[in-house]
């Protein structure tokens, strides 16, 4: 008897457990309207900057109170796809990379927000901007942190190989890198980011594009494995097979790329904004200060006769409203905010603005004079912009992009040749795109 | 006889009610999970979120068994669990030996072994691929120095070899858990035996094989077991260390089940993939109950 | 009693320590070198074994509140306090609860004892990943998320299988005629447990203490996706946090993951005399 009541009392508290997780508690807001935004720890502008920004904005509307949060990177996306699992959802506000985009949208984590752009938004915002928190012709928010690679190179190295200038096209870097060796002065003049990651598409997209080349064609299939893809990609193998790109690049980052660099054991490297203060100014992270310059990216001689003057990759992000939020105005007040002409303008010291008009005249100076570094990148950011290429907005890209980070790692530790590995990525992105 | 029967049951009794705390914790927080898991697996989901939207049956766990890239985890899979786990216990038993053995030195030697588990695997994952590093590591630092490479060396370039050190960076954080569980294992031994043993003019080695060993059974045993479960679903530290490169040469089953769930926002595919995974971790745990397990064995 | 031992056999057996204690130390000396760095230092070739101009700048970034750029690094304390509270009550509820639910399962035979142990492990076969988003939203509901509770329960989930596995395997070597006498004398299972089960076996005890322990402080998946502020974030995420988008501040990670071995290693110290052995069989019998 006792025993079958001690297995009555188990069943219970097992079923009391689970049932006081099957109910949900309903809340209604009171008072002000709380909403909570996640974005980005370090990079851009400081958590101290954003609260500042956060306080004034809730001094301009006291109805409305921001609760921000801020998770490094690498922790982002993981963390907004479980937040958007519950209901509702942990974020109303939160910050996009460019590749989740589609994803985002497809899994309706975001809301569409064509219909809050104004006029002078779209007239002033870089184009290139705009390609970030587009999917399908739609707007999914208003872009936050602009980035892409730029061309860096030591000045030092160049010179003492004889060149005054950086090259203009990927063959001339080839020349100019076969002199470096020559001489002695670096062992591998090249280095780049193509590890098993996001990394190593954004470098082949910024060579991809430079040889005339796109990732997908006009009916949105695959075109990677086309001549000018196996052409990249054949380029890229044969610059480590002749000893001119450092052939660590298969296991290196973007770090690992500042590091080489920052050694002084590169002439040459692809990187993004971040890279430029800490090898040019900062002595505790760099041994080439002062000796780094910046120069439109290259394209190949093939490209340039094509007419492409330069080609980049898009890296930046965005701010969006969660579709399920029950603050969606409040939410999209404070991005507005966020990114207004003046806010933008005002926070510029570690962050550059998404407004075209902010870098002409004395704005422009404004920028510049926010630190060293400022001085000489905002106005490269403008030059390169207009090149950024965007990838792919498919909800499945993730997993696309992976099965081409395979294939170009398939080819680079030559288990496959590129045509093959370049293949059998198109037709698993082919497969993706018709589930 | 009656008697007999009544203490019996007052003993099954207790016995269940000193299980039950330890039973509601672990499931009343795995359960449900565990449930909605198995069920999502067979279900296809919408994109990211864990709602179903169709009915797949068992199509998620034979699109797997028909793939080869599954096949290629598990093998590349078996080979971490296998390599590091087989190291760890030579290792861990070397050194629990030596430990009770008790040489010069012997406790400074059992604090250090605290300090590499200690080290939190995200450290102990970024500390390795700066020491590989081909450009600035320490390895290569060393083994320069010491005349053995004559250039720097891509360590993490070709597929088999980052495996290889990923192993490497993988036991020496957890050498020294097999080295403590059997050491205290050794403490326990009375030492009655071993002197009997000595006494009737058995070599050290046929004392080690011959009483040690058998005693030590259950703890291997359980070393094996937690190690092993452990090591099949490795995850952190090939997150940091290679991020599944080159080539997918050091994608593990959990790192596929990490892409599947959060990369690629299949949640029907990752739980199908999390249970074939359990399906794997108890053959191994059968496997090594079933040679290993000897409940009647008591000194 | 014990075998003397000669002086050759020490130094044969020194000179096998030495490899080991040179595999233990090689990583953390450099570790050590590494937190202590300018990355131009780290950078350099060939390798400044001996940092030419050693900083202790992260140290004092991440313990002087204040001093530091960045908000993360100040945090550091109190990601360590929540860190210590969270393995700290793990450790404790997995033993005395664990330890009880090993002493049942393996001392007192009644039916399905060993499929249960067996069993136990069962939770712990399935991947992280694939649990995490259900327990978030069971999380949610509990309104559990961001608080030092949800890890704990759902470390102890983990934690506990193992910890009953080995308590279980210590337990069972000890011989039953002792059990058996005390019971003759009247004793029930808290006297059993608490007079002889845990004397004897005080370094498995202690050592599956420690292996809880480390297991919690350790853990970075759960703790990553649970805790959003200062409430409840550990020392792993806090650590994880030195590295951004692209950046990684390596010296500060390294700086980090020193402070994190150091309160498992003293507590190693403390605890150390009863791990080393504990008292035999044959000292509980007479």
């Amino acid at each position: 008897m006792r025993k079958e009541t001690k297995w009555i009392l188990i069943v219970t508290m097992l079923t009391l457990l689970v049932s006081l997780v099957g109910c949900q508690s309903q809340q209604q807001p009171t008072g002000p309207v709380t909403i909570r935004v996640f974005g980005m720890d370090q990079a851009a502008m400081t958590p101290e900057e954003m609260k500042a920004i956060a306080d004034e904005f809730m001094q301009k509307n006291p109805d409305i109170k921001v609760e921000l949060e801020f998770a490094a990177y690498d922790a982002m996306h993981d963390k907004i796809i479980t937040a958007m699992a519950s209901t509702p959802p942990s974020y109303d506000v939160f910050e996009v990379d460019d590749p989740w985009y589609a994803e985002f949208v497809k899994a309706g984590y975001l809301v569409d927000v064509s219909d809050r752009i104004t006029d002078k938004m779209k007239a002033d915002v870089f184009k290139t901007a705009w390609d970030v928190v587009t999917v399908d012709g739609k707007v999914y928010g208003l872009p936050w942190l602009l980035d892409q690679k730029y061309f860096f190179y030591n000045k030092q190295i160049l010179q003492q190989a004889g060149f005054n200038e950086p090259p203009k096209t990927w063959e001339e870097l080839i020349d100019q890198a076969k002199v470096i060796k020559e001489k002695g002065l670096v062992e591998y003049p090249i280095v780049w980011s193509w590890a098993q990651a996001e990394a190593a598409i954004c470098d082949w997209v910024t060579l991809l594009y430079g040889n005339g080349g796109t990732f997908l064609d006009k009916d949105g299939k695959p075109a990677f494995n086309n001549e000018a893809g196996v052409q990249t990609l054949t380029w890229m193998l044969q610059t480590m097979e002749d000893g001119y790109t450092n052939p660590a690049s298969i296991s290196y980052l973007e770090e690992d790329v500042r590091n080489v660099f920052s050694q002084g054991k590169a002439a040459f490297a692809l990187n993004w904004n971040y890279m430029f203060d800490l090898a040019n100014f900062n002595q505790q992270e760099s041994q080439v200060t002062g000796q780094v310059g910046v120069a439109l990216i290259p394209v190949f001689k093939k490209g340039a006769e094509m007419g492409v003057v330069s080609s980049s990759i898009n890296g930046s992000m965005g701010f969006g409203v969660a579709a399920k939020s029950p603050n969606l105005d409040a939410g999209w007040k404070f991005i507005e905010y966020l990114t207004s002409e003046d806010v933008q303008l005002r926070y510029s010291a570690h962050m550059l603005p998404m407004w075209q008009t902010l870098f002409q005249g004395d704005n422009l100076k404004k920028l510049e004079s926010a630190s060293p570094a400022a001085a000489v990148m905002a106005s490269a950011f403008s030059a390169q912009f207009p090149y950024a290429n965007v990838r792919p907005r498919a909800a499945f890209y993730p997993e696309g992009s992976k099965a081409l980070q395979l294939a170009l790692q398939l080819a680079l530790t030559k288990q496959k040749t590129p045509q093959e590995a370049l293949d059998e990525a198109a037709a698993k992105w082919l497969e993706l795109s018709q589930k | 006889m009656k008697k007999q029967e009544t203490l019996r049951q007052r003993d099954i009794r207790t016995a269940w009610m000193l299980i039950l705390p330890s039973l509601l914790i672990i499931l009343g927080i795995t359960l449900q999970p565990i449930l909605t898991t198995f069920i999502l697996s067979f279900f296809e989901t919408s994109q990211g979120q864990i709602v179903p939207t169709e009915f797949v049956g068992l199509s998620h766990y034979f699109n797997f068994i028909k793939d080869p890239i599954f096949w290629a985890t598990i093998k590349r899979t078996l080979y971490f669990t296998f390599v590091s786990v087989a190291l760890e216990l030579v290792l861990g038993l070397g050194i629990a030996q030596l430990i009770n053995s008790h040489p010069p030195g012997w406790k400074f030697l059992r604090t250090s072994l605290i300090i590499p588990w200690a080290v939190p695997t995200i450290v102990n994952g970024f500390m390795w691929r700066w020491i590989y590093n081909a450009d600035y590591g320490a390895l290569n630092g060393l083994l320069l120095q010491l005349g053995v490479i004559k250039h720097y060396v891509p360590w993490l370039i070709a597929p088999q070899r980052a495996m290889n050190l990923v192993i490497l960076a993988d036991i020496w954080h957890t050498v020294p858990f097999v080295a403590l569980i059997l050491q205290a294992a050794l403490a326990t031994i009375p030492e009655e035996l071993e002197e009997a043993a000595a006494v009737d003019g058995a070599t050290s080695w046929q004392r080690f094989v011959r009483i040690r060993l058998p005693l030590l059974r259950p703890a291997i045993l359980v070393a094996l077991v937690i190690r092993s479960v452990e090591a099949f679903r490795v995850f952190d530290i090939i997150y940091v260390t290679t991020n599944g490169g080159p080539a997918f040469g050091t994608v593990t089953i959990s790192f596929l089940t990490y892409l599947e769930t959060f990369s690629y926002g299949h949640i029907g595919n990752g739980s199908a993939l999390s249970f074939l995974i359990s399906l794997f971790t108890m053959g191994l745990a059968y496997i090594y109950i079933r040679f290993l397990y000897r409940p009647e064995v008591n000194p | 009693m014990r075998v003397r031992r000669s002086t050759r056999r020490n130094i044969w057996l020194f000179l096998v320590t030495i490899p080991v204690l040179v595999f233990i130390y090689a990583p953390i000396t450099w570790l050590l070198i590494s937190s202590v760095s300018t990355r131009a230092e780290l950078l350099s070739v060939p390798i400044h074994w001996i940092p030419q101009n050693p900083t202790l700048k992260n140290y004092l970034d991440i313990l002087t509140p204040g001093t530091s750029t960045s908000e993360v690094a100040s945090a550091f304390k109190i990601t360590l306090r929540n860190s210590l509270f969270i393995a700290t009550s793990v450790t404790i509820i997995s033993i005395i609860i664990g330890g009880i639910a090993a002493y049942a399962l393996v001392r007192m035979r009644f039916p399905f004892s060993q499929p249960l142990l067996i069993g136990l492990l069962g939770t712990r076969m399935i991947p992280e990943v694939s649990l995490i988003i259900p327990l978030y939203i069971l999380a949610a509901r509990l309104r559990l998320l961001n608080t030092p509770y949800i890890l704990i329960l759902t470390y102890l989930s983990f934690a506990l299988p193992f910890a009953i596995w080995l308590m279980a395997t210590f337990f069972e070597s000890i011989p039953y005629e002792l059990e058996d006498a005390a019971r003759i004398d009247g004793a029930n299972w808290l006297q059993i447990i608490y007079r002889i089960i845990v004397p004897i076996s005080t370094p498995g005890i202690v050592s599956t203490a420690l292996f809880v322990f480390l297991t919690a402080w350790d853990e970075f998946f759960f703790a990553l996706i649970f805790t959003n502020t200062l409430a409840a974030k550990t020392v792993p995420v806090a650590i994880a946090e030195f590295s951004g988008r692209y950046v990684v501040d390596i010296s500060a990670m390294m700086a980090g993951g020193v402070l994190a071995i150091l309160p498992p290693v003293l507590l190693a110290l403390v605890f150390q005399r009863y791990i080393v052995s504990g008292l035999t069989a044959g000292a509980v019998k007479s």
